[in-house]
């Protein structure tokens, strides 16, 4: 910043520049322009995705399946062969179940904490930097930029998903070879549609997280902490979970959160009945218009203050 | 509609001239803002600000007066609780998305994301502006770096800068794009004595090609060089806002007499005589100094009358008040916290 730089720089008037005065902008400067949401939304996926503690997440993740593979390989000899909850124990037949046997794992408890630790910093991890008044004041809408931060934590989500099931397959056909698909009811499927079988499971896992993603959402928008967010977030799926245990409750249990997740199992059996995957992503689709009209009526009325 | 006028009814002559302007030609303005958090506590109470377009205008206010939160009900971030604000003609919050791309802002300190480098800050921020061409992104980051001298230190992450080097980027952010309006509240804040002179050069160099400036800030030499209007804010109100010169000028006018100390008694009585109030002298071994407020008493006449009684004048200066002066004569508390 020498005296030399601070003298006025002539531009053309046609384009902006910092360096020249407010009078020479053209009208349409301050118009928004096709294609901002997509920017906006690349940016903030470069975001996510380019942050080292994220980056971390999403391998530990993947990581489950290559320790359970591990662990289900070195015991394949034992006397403990061929147990576990879930499909633990037919992975050592076929490398296919480790992918089912990883999302079965990490549903409970490490996914609903992905989900907390993505809700919490998109607004409350914003709050609690000061970013937000920044992003705001640019300005950014407040409905649009509560959309992309949904979007973008959704697209993490998936990556988590996606993670967990790309090296279970992986590691899956490395380890214990992948064969003919045999379902619950005994029936085997080939091999290549198992394949698509394990794509579906992933899907509807995916999907299922939905519902929680708004709620941990609606949560940030409450708070500018971010840890409080994300343990609210899972404290939700935990308590959804227990709920769902209790028979006494047995009413309210197709509405639950968490009530569904398990319904993935529908693609192996030998006829996938539509009907059951819709009324889960439907109870999943309820939870995303309650608490994401929250998120939304709460955030575009806040006060920002940090 | 009231005036903005405090505790201190003898100032509101400059809010009055500042409401005579026509509305028009104002870049910001508010009528009746006020603003009542949940706790109960009147952080704004009913302000009338007037910014003309093409000032600098200083905002002054100890700690906790307000000054921020206005900012905030200026830029949509805060909602008022009554009362309406303009910025360049146009209603906030409802006008924000074609209003504040035209304002560049810097409120409570510079945010960044820490892990991301200062020229992927700037990326970051101009990639959300949705009026922002992508095009020229590279260019005019560039330039808004070079502009705060932070082109060095763009590739490192924002956690390793100082707090200087953090005050330049948050500048450099709001110079992104031409401005008609930069609201920067304490941009000064961190800055070693020579970035101050650069933000002082470039406000007032921002102000020269047409863009109008609310600056705010608790240094007051600083306000008093840069800034061609003045509003000062204590408890929630607007004490007083108008020209600088104005604001300044309402303060009253002391004499100071430097003469020697046989002579000083003499002139106190002197100036006693011609009606100077509060006369004091202030005795010394070589000068001697005597003061009092002039009133409407003319200097001309001051020094006439003392050389005709054959004092023996070595010094005579008339001192308006201070800005700091008024400030503490005005909010009575200095630069403590005021709540």
């Amino acid at each position: 910043m020498s005296p030399a730089d601070l003298a006025p720089v002539p531009a053309p008037a046609s384009t902006s520049s910092a360096l020249h005065g407010p009078a020479d902008v053209p009208a349409d400067e301050w118009e928004p322009r096709r294609g901002a949401v997509g920017r906006m939304l690349r940016s903030e996926m470069a975001l996510v995705f380019g942050r080292r503690r994220n980056v971390a997440l999403l391998s530990g993740l993947a990581a489950v399946p290559l320790l359970l593979g591990l662990v289900l390989f070195v015991a394949q000899d034992t006397a403990l062969a061929g147990q576990g909850p879930g499909f633990v124990g037919r992975v050592t037949g076929n490398g296919l179940f480790l992918v089912v046997a990883s999302l079965f794992l990490c549903l409970p408890f490490l996914l609903p904490l992905t989900i907390g630790i993505a809700t919490g910093d998109a607004i409350a991890g914003e709050a609690a930097g000061g970013t937000l008044r920044y992003l705001l004041s640019l300005p950014v809408r407040r409905t649009r930029l509560l959309l992309v931060k949904a979007l973008a934590t959704l697209a993490f989500v998936a990556a988590a998903v996606l993670a967990i099931a790309v090296v279970a397959l992986a590691a899956g056909a490395l380890l214990f070879g992948l064969s003919d698909l045999t379902l619950l009811s005994g029936a085997t499927i080939p091999v290549g549609e198992g394949v698509l079988r394990m794509a579906g499971v992933v899907g509807y896992v995916a999907l299922s997280l939905t519902g929680l993603v708004a709620v941990g959402l609606f949560y940030s928008t409450l708070t500018e902490v971010p840890v409080g967010a994300m343990a609210g977030t899972v404290v939700t799926a935990v308590v959804s979970a227990v709920l769902d245990t209790l028979p006494q409750l047995a009413v309210i249990h197709p509405a639950l959160l968490t009530h569904h997740w398990l319904d993935f199992a529908e693609f192996l059996r030998l006829e996938v009945d539509p009907a059951v995957l819709g009324q889960g992503l439907a109870v999943q689709a309820a939870w995303v218009a309650v608490f994401g009209s929250l998120a939304w009526s709460r955030f575009t009325t806040a006060d920002v203050t940090s | 509609m009231p005036l903005a006028t405090g505790s201190v009814p003898a100032v509101d002559l400059p809010v009055s001239e500042a409401r005579s302007v026509r509305t028009a030609d104002l870049a910001v303005r508010t009528e009746g803002l006020t603003k009542r958090f949940r706790s109960g506590q009147v952080a704004v109470d009913g302000i009338d600000v007037a910014v003309p377009r093409g000032a600098v205008f200083g905002f002054l206010g100890p700690n906790g007066s307000g000054k921020t939160t206005t900012i905030r009900m200026l830029l949509g971030l805060v909602r008022p609780t009554s009362g309406h604000a303009w910025l360049l003609d146009r209603p906030m919050p409802a006008s924000g998305a074609s209003v504040l791309p035209r304002v560049g802002v810097l409120v409570e300190g510079p945010a960044f994301q820490p892990y991301l480098s200062g020229r992927r800050n700037l990326a970051r921020l101009d990639a959300n502006d949705a009026t922002a061409d992508p095009r020229t992104a590279p260019r005019r980051i560039d330039e808004a770096l070079e502009r705060v001298g932070m082109t060095a230190a763009a590739a490192k992450p924002y956690r390793q800068y100082s707090l200087g080097m953090k005050q330049r980027l948050g500048l450099a952010a709001a110079l992104l794009r031409p401005r008609e309006l930069l609201v920067l509240d304490e941009p000064t804040n961190g800055l070693d004595p020579q970035g101050t002179r650069e933000v002082r050069v470039l406000v007032r160099e921002l102000a020269d090609a047409g863009t109008t400036v609310l600056v705010s800030s608790h240094l007051l030499s600083e306000i008093e060089q840069v800034c061609s209007h003045i509003g000062i804010m204590s408890r929630g109100r607007l004490l007083l806002q108008g020209e600088r010169h104005e604001v300044m000028g309402s303060g009253t006018p002391h004499v100071h007499v430097t003469t020697t100390p046989a002579d000083a008694p003499h002139a106190g009585a002197l100036l006693e005589g011609l009606g100077v109030r509060h006369v004091t002298v202030e005795p010394a071994t070589v000068h001697a100094t005597v003061h009092g407020v002039l009133d409407d008493v003319e200097p001309a006449v001051v020094a006439r009358t003392l050389v005709g009684a054959g004092v023996d004048l070595l010094g005579l200066e008339v001192r308006r008040q201070s800005l700091e002066e008024l400030f503490v004569s005005l909010t009575g508390e200095g630069f403590d916290v005021a709540r």
